[in-house]
């Protein structure tokens, strides 16, 4: 049920495209502006869309949309739909749930529609159910029967390295530190992305607790490793465990957060849970999934998949369509849920809040 | 006219699956949420596949004596023209949208399009002139022409194994495979195995009854 809704979802943006290309402007990306309070830090949780309707979904299609529901008997998931239509003006979307939910299952819970460039959420049901998670298999649609009854409870995260307070952090701790809802684009190396109401809280929060010394420069994030819960950790193809790093800046800054949770919910295991890192301005496999030791260090650390290929995966990993991958274009990417492709953003569109980390770099060489 | 062998049919039934299961996943929604590289993959996987089939049906017949094999080696190179022909289209036509300014960049910067492309204007060609009439018209010219089917398959394979993320067991399996089958064209080993082949049968004609002797 939830996979057919979902093919509506996917059909329906079929229609949505085809009225595009017959009737020529694409939707006006640039245009939108987005009112976001930047002095704030969480200024990615938007609540509000700001942009009108008419400028996301002209009229017509959101009707013929609309039909298109009713003829296919689903008016259920109307609500569903709503994300990529919804009359956005005041008052504010109502907290309707803007994944597809079957009916069965709870809906999950977000408080917003739309990232602060006016793109609808990714459908729960998609975000939970499509994952790079080779831990447990290469094949993204296997991964969330696979990760069912991986056990994240009970949890450790062994803070340490050049630190004045090192420490180990369980899940109670970790809660502890203020959650909130942040409205992250993913962008996979893969070419394709979603918008993800994640829950979680910065980074730098954990950091600032256990104090970095001045020695440190790199943060090393280690994800688990246990091949008896994890089978995909039985081949050696990769280098077990998943190994992650960012600079200290990159990891102070207040877009890096650590995750507990997406669509108001507690963290699917097939997401990474209990705790996973998010970086949105990096490609996917940077914000490291199930993470258990965070080490401060001196030297940069070597991830995976620099480890894998080292032409083709850098330390930094910044999303930039100037820096082409031997397989995957990266000018343009698929949102998940669309037809066409969309230009990919450099820094994956937090350009203007991130672009500062890398000043005088040449970000072809420090791809 | 069209009489077709039992043999034949299971092929043509074999050689379409791909194609109907890939329809009846499209219409059920049983694709994943990124279905357009599922059909990508899927199609490729299956042209992949028949060119490795239909390759395969000399040397069956050389080490097995295979005969029926030859009367479906062409419909097998078809089949396998025809779904890099499905993969090709989704990729102009639904990934890129005919935005040819984009493909053309990706064509000049990634050599897994490269090879793929330039496998699809070889296996295109062989499809053009795969009919009796171009074989007559050709001549002799036409059996060299048709040998270009091993540079495809090659370039296919560096596709394949280039398009992986990292693991590339299953290119290097059918890359295997496909080194096993060319060699077993070489002439020489062909001929040996011929004669193995022909010595054998020969033996075990010679434990008939042995009267048939006197
Ligand atoms: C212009 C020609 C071609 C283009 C542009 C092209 C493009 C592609 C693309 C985009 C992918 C998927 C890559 C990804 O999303 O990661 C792919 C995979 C593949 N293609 Fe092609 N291709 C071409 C020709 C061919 C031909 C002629 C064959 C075989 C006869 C072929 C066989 C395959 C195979 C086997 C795969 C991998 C499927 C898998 O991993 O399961 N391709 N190709």
């Amino acid at each position: 049920m939830v996979k057919a809704l979902f093919k509506v979802a996917w059909y329906d943006s079929i229609i949505n495209m085809t009225h595009w290309t017959l009737s020529g402007p694409r939707r006006p990306q640039t245009s939108t502006q987005p009112i976001v309070d930047f002095s704030h830090p969480s200024f990615l949780m938007i609540t509000t869309s700001q942009i009108p309707s008419s400028e996301i979904t002209p009229k017509h299609i959101y009707l013929s949309r609309r039909k298109f529901l009713r003829g296919a008997g689903l008016a259920a998931s109307a609500a569903a739909l709503a994300a990529c239509g919804v009359p956005a003006a005041t008052p504010p979307p109502d907290p309707t749930p803007t994944a597809v939910s079957s009916g069965e299952v709870a809906p999950p819970q977000t408080g917003a529609t739309t990232d602060e460039l006016g793109d609808p959420l990714t459908p729960y049901d998609a975000v939970t159910n499509y994952n790079n998670y080779y831990e447990f298999t290469t094949d993204k649609e296997g991964v969330a029967r696979l990760a069912k009854d991986f056990p994240t409870s009970p949890w450790q995260i062994e803070v340490g390295g050049l630190v004045n307070k090192p420490g180990v952090y369980d899940l109670d701790d970790l809660a502890k530190f203020p959650q909130e809802e942040r409205i992250y684009r993913l962008r996979c190396v893969e070419a394709w992305s979603m918008v993800i109401p994640w829950i979680g809280f910065p980074l730098a929060e954990l950091l600032k607790k256990v104090e970095p010394t001045s020695k440190a420069k790199y943060v090393r994030f280690q994800a688990i490793y246990d091949p008896e819960k994890l089978p995909g950790q039985k081949t050696r193809w990769y280098n077990w465990p998943y190994v992650e790093g960012l600079r200290l800046d990159e990891a102070m800054h207040p877009l890096t957060i650590l995750a507990t949770g997406l669509y108001g919910e507690p963290m699917p295991p097939q997401n990474g849970a209990p705790v996973r890192l998010v970086v949105p301005w990096k490609y996917g496999f940077k914000s490291i999934k199930a993470v258990v030791k965070i080490d401060l260090v001196e030297e940069q650390p070597v991830s995976l998949w620099m480890a894998a290929a080292p032409n083709e995966y850098g330390f930094y990993a910044n999303v930039n369509p100037d820096v082409p991958h031997p397989r995957w274009s990266q000018r343009t990417e698929r949102r998940i849920g669309e037809l066409k492709r969309r230009r990919t953003l450099p820094f994956n569109g937090y350009a203007e809040q991130v672009a500062h980390l890398y000043e005088g770099m040449d970000l072809k060489v420090y791809f | 006219m069209f009489r077709f062998t039992r043999f034949q049919l299971a092929v043509h039934a074999a050689a379409l699956a791909p194609l109907v299961a890939l329809i009846w996943d499209i219409a059920l929604g049983n694709l994943s949420v990124n279905p357009i590289q599922d059909i990508t993959f899927r199609t490729g996987k299956a042209a992949m596949v028949l060119l490795v089939a239909a390759l395969a049906v000399t040397p069956l017949n050389t080490v097995f004596g295979f005969r029926q094999g030859l009367r479906v080696r062409r419909a097998l190179g078809l089949y396998a023209f025809f779904y890099a022909a499905i993969h090709l289209f989704v990729y102009v036509v639904v990934d890129y949208g005919l935005d040819f300014y984009l493909i053309w960049l990706e064509l000049a910067e990634k050599r897994y399009v490269l090879v793929g492309f330039a496998a699809f204007l070889v296996l295109l060609l062989l499809a053009l002139t795969s009919t009796r009439g171009w074989q007559r018209r050709l001549g002799k010219t036409w059996k060299k022409l048709h040998r270009w089917i091993y540079v495809a398959a090659v370039l296919v394979m560096l596709h394949y194994a280039w398009v992986q993320k990292s693991d590339i067991r299953q290119p290097l399996a059918f890359s295997a495979l496909l080194i096993l089958l060319l060699i077993l064209r070489i002439p020489r080993i062909r001929r040996t195995i011929t004669r193995l082949r022909s010595r054998r049968a020969s033996k075990t004609e010679d434990k008939g009854p042995a009267f048939s002797k006197i």
